[in-house]
């Protein structure tokens, strides 16, 4: 579509006004609280960060446990990549759906599942106690470094198969043949065939999986306990606990640094993966499994992955009609009541409530944002007008910014006049909206940038109306791509567990945020409201995921 | 009363003129093609008639009557685009009945008209069929299709048959011509082939930079190019430059020898310089004892048997391009290298 100058910053004008609202502005406001003290530039409340001894440590263990969990998500993901790489075999579509679940799973769910599965009332704790007599759970995992690593495992093998499996699918396996012919034996093919080609790939996915793990908030803020804090995590505690909001700024602004860091890292690898090879459909790089020790592999990949990722989820959906030591369905029936010793004012499905209210009014901010903007950046490239591709990565910022750092900046910026929104309920959507954007973007970009620019005029020849041009054109082309927008907009609001946090008032919690309080309470009632809870949030974005893998056209294959 | 007039029509792209003062009129019932290389403002024409485009001065007027200002679905006009454009989310049969839909005409005359429409380019029983599925061929005629269904008053052709390889553009050609004259229907056609352009227009409009360089028709074209640049255009490539040295005969002194045209513009005085081409079917081998002008000795470099003619290249003399002329049948014996006798038929020399 070709736009006049005016409607183009027409078009422009609400998505800008408001990013710089609430994105640019808060951020801005973290800098300025942790650089400027005073009316000068000061670097205190950053030396801090250096000068004590505990800071010094959160920055470390970040980076550790960010490098362990990277590590075990390659050691899981990449025999499973090359599996799904070269292989065909019974159940494989199911085990691909399988394996992204995880990934697109809240982590409050996650972190409940885990529980579920292996915290001091988890299945495998009442398993072994049931069948050696136990009086005490013989496995502790919770509050430890170990169980931050698995559920760090869990949510990012999906990454590595992901990335690595879908290039690897594309890469020539008769490469092999040929190095085999000229004598190189197995151990030499992968040194010198095909880890070279894949590394890049490779690296890319450990970047992206470091990242996710560097910026880990839900799994240690839950799982570790009171004894394991990341950045991010700190920076909650500092902020909301402890109140010391330059530091917490200092430590957003540090966390801010490394992220920019490994994204450009990212951006790097990922050009240098799509150097052109000899690229072949998939299909072509498959077989079934054919000696005794390809089909160990394939069945050992299976198994574990099966096992593990299946594992919590199962658990969770078992516990949460099975705890007390009967089968039933009372910790459903409990979120509807309201207990005067309850957390809450209200009763627990109230969060739920809060959660679908909240999900609706994102699902209207993110599709009116996303749309004018993806028609602006749909439009054909004209000369020299760079405007277009500068906002392309200014709709991009907000998914290299992380969920705390997001509310924290709120907490600073939109608490105080001129923009007062902390008491009001607007603040939770219109964050959700700001994280949904970039995907809701996304989501409906390619089918615009996709479409023959001429239709419109041709519609438009035949006698259609500007409005009947939407009506009878883009609405028939685009409607799949919005309801995928829709559904990200829908789950993303529904399972996001940060930014909530630090910006939800206590009497309107969101579901995650719910789950979160109810974890925290001693007593089997409230886990296992918890646990219902998390089912029910579960239930929801696998559906949404399930939907958007139904309407998405042409799915990549690997 | 032409149907569609175009007065002193300018726009510019940026700071790039695109057209320049362009005029023409096109009389009802007439198909005019305008002809030009690529980048000549031909489909930036089309455009602003179309009102895709809006012109930065100059006006249109269908039947006497300004339209410039008139948004494109108002304006009654069909257009075929080059790459037809069919909507891809319907049935061929609702892409041809999109504009009628359009134009609310009620539903059974809207299927009436379909299928008269899919009959007459011979695509019956197709209706219900995605459009993806058809063939460049098919795709081509169910976008004439939809653009004619309507019944627009002037309907628009971007270079119809681009996209098409060329056995089968030289088939729909007759077809779509018969079609179109069929309907009496006032057409603009665009195209930068000129035996396309040759072979659906009644008048054609050679484009050049922004301009009309000429405007006639395709015989009238041919025979009196107005300038070098048309003749070249029209694949008159044999150009030479020679000084006129008597007025009655005309005799032209060129690098090759003498020739003597069947005509002279107007206006050229003894001592002129002149430029001139020769049509490349306007030679033939001299004989034994053959004098004069327009017997030419040439130095032949290349020759290619084509089957109905032979082409053959000759050596450009002093500084003038090489010359080619087709020879009918297999154009003699003579081998590369050798020099041979051409006589030049005098009224396959064009003056300027």
């Amino acid at each position: 579509m070709k736009l006049t100058p005016l409607r183009r910053w027409l078009l422009a004008a609400l998505p800008l006004l408001f990013l710089s609202l609430f994105f640019i502005y808060p951020v801005a406001s973290i800098f300025k609280l942790s650089l400027w003290q005073n009316g000068r530039l000061d670097w205190v409340s950053l030396q801090v960060l250096w000068q004590k001894a505990y800071y010094l440590r959160v920055i470390l263990f970040t980076l550790w446990q960010a490098m362990l969990s990277t590590l075990g998500a390659l050691a899981l993901g990449l025999p499973a990549a090359y599996v799904f790489a070269r292989f065909q075999f019974w159940g494989k579509t199911w085990l691909r759906a399988l394996v992204t679940l995880p990934f697109v799973m809240p982590t409050v769910v996650v972190a409940t599942a885990f529980i579920a599965l292996v915290g001091p009332r988890g299945l495998l704790n009442r398993a072994l106690m049931g069948m050696w007599h136990l009086s005490s759970p013989p496995v502790h995992l919770l509050h430890t470094l170990s169980i931050i690593l698995l559920a760090h495992v869990f949510y990012n093998t999906s990454v590595i198969i992901r990335m690595v499996g879908g290039f690897w699918a594309t890469m020539d396996a008769r490469q092999e043949g040929a190095a085999a012919v000229l004598g190189a034996g197995p151990w030499q093919r992968w040194r010198f065939i095909t880890l070279p080609q894949l590394a890049p790939a490779i690296m890319a996915a450990s970047a992206m999986v470091f990242l996710f793990n560097f910026t880990s908030f839900g799994v240690v803020l839950i799982l570790g306990g009171p004894g394991f804090a990341t950045i991010e995590v700190e920076i909650y505690r500092t902020a909301v606990r402890l109140f010391n909001l330059p530091v917490a700024a200092a430590l957003s602004l540090l966390q801010m640094g490394f992220t920019l860091l490994l994204m450009w890292g990212y951006t790097r690898l990922q050009q240098r993966m799509t150097v052109p090879l000899t690229f072949q459909a998939a299909r072509h790089n498959q077989q079934p499994p054919r000696t005794w020790a390809q089909r160990g592999l394939v069945a050992a990949v299976f198994l574990a992955l099966g096992l593990f990722l299946l594992a919590p989820l199962l658990a969770l959906l078992v516990q949460s009609f099975h705890l007390g030591g009967r089968w039933g369905l009372d910790f459903y029936r409990a979120l509807l009541v309201n207990r005067t010793n309850s957390v809450f004012f209200v009763t627990p499905i109230q969060a739920v409530r809060n959660s679908l209210g909240f999900a609706a009014v994102t699902i209207l901010l993110a599709v009116s944002m996303a749309l004018p903007a993806a028609f602006l950046l749909a439009e054909p490239r004209s000369g020299s007008f760079s405007l277009v591709r500068w906002l392309d990565t200014l709709f991009m910022l907000p998914l290299g910014t992380s969920a705390v750092t997001l509310g924290f900046g709120y907490i600073v910026a939109l608490n105080h006049p001129p923009l007062n929104l902390r008491a009001s309920l607007l603040i939770i959507p219109i964050a959700h909206t700001l994280i949904a954007f970039p995907f809701v973007l996304r989501a409906i970009l390619p089918v615009l940038r996709g479409m023959n620019q001429h239709l419109p005029e041709a519609a438009q020849m035949l006698g259609a109306s500007p409005k009947r041009v939407l009506r009878h054109i883009y609405w028939p082309m685009m409607r799949r791509a919005l309801l995928v927008g829709v559904i990200f907009a829908f789950t993303i609001s529904m399972g996001e567990f940060s930014a909530s946090l630090l910006i939800s008032r206590p009497q309107f919690p969101t579901l995650p945020v719910a789950i979160y309080r109810l974890l925290g309470q001693p007593g089997v009632s409230n886990f296992g409201q918890a646990v219902a809870l998390s089912v029910l949030l579960m239930l929801v974005t696998a559906a949404g995921y399930l939907g958007i893998e139904q309407l998405r056209t042409g799915s990549e294959e690997f | 009363m032409p149907f569609l007039t175009l007065s002193h029509i300018s726009k510019h792209f940026g700071a790039t003129p695109v057209l320049q003062d362009v005029s023409l009129a096109v009389e009802p019932g007439e198909i005019l093609c305008l002809l030009g290389p690529s980048g000549c403002g031909k489909t930036t024409l089309l455009r602003i008639v179309a009102g895709l485009e809006t012109p930065d001065q100059g006006q249109i007027l269908v039947q006497g009557n300004v339209i410039t200002t008139l948004p494109s679905h108002r304006r009654d006009f069909g257009l075929m685009f080059q790459d037809y454009v069919l909507f891809p989310h319907m049935t061929v049969g609702d892409n041809v009945a999109f504009g009628l839909k359009m134009h609310r005409w009620p539903r059974a005359r809207r299927m009436a008209r379909v299928q008269e429409l899919l009959a007459l380019v011979e695509l019956s029983g197709y209706e219900n069929r995605p459009v993806y599925e058809l063939s460049g061929g098919q795709q081509q005629r169910v976008a004439l299709a939809r653009s004619l269904a309507p019944n627009p008053q002037l309907l628009m052709l971007d270079e119809p048959l681009g996209a098409l390889d060329r056995t089968l553009r030289d088939q729909l050609l007759v077809a779509l011509r018969k079609i179109l004259k069929q309907l009496g229907q006032t057409a603009l056609y665009v195209t930068h082939d000129q035996i396309e352009a040759f072979a659906v227009a009644d008048r054609v409009a050679l484009m050049r930079a922004g301009r009309i360089e000429q405007l006639d028709t395709p015989e009238a074209l041919y025979l009196r190019p107005a300038s070098p640049f048309a003749a070249a255009f029209l694949g008159m490539e044999n150009i030479l430059q020679g000084t006129l040295i008597s007025l009655r005969p005309p005799i032209i002194r060129t690098p090759a020898g003498l020739l003597q045209p069947h005509e002279l513009p107007a206006g050229l005085g003894v001592g002129a310089t002149v430029q001139l081409v020769i049509r490349p079917e306007g030679a033939r081998l001299a004989q034994e004892n053959e004098k004069g002008p327009n017997v030419l000795a040439l130095q032949l470099l290349h020759r290619s048997f084509r089957g109905a003619h032979t082409l053959m290249q000759f050596a450009g003399m002093a500084s003038a391009s090489e010359l080619r002329f087709e020879f009918a049948g297999a154009g003699g014996g003579a081998h590369p290298g050798q020099s041979v006798r051409v006589t030049i038929e005098p009224d396959a020399i064009v003056v300027f």
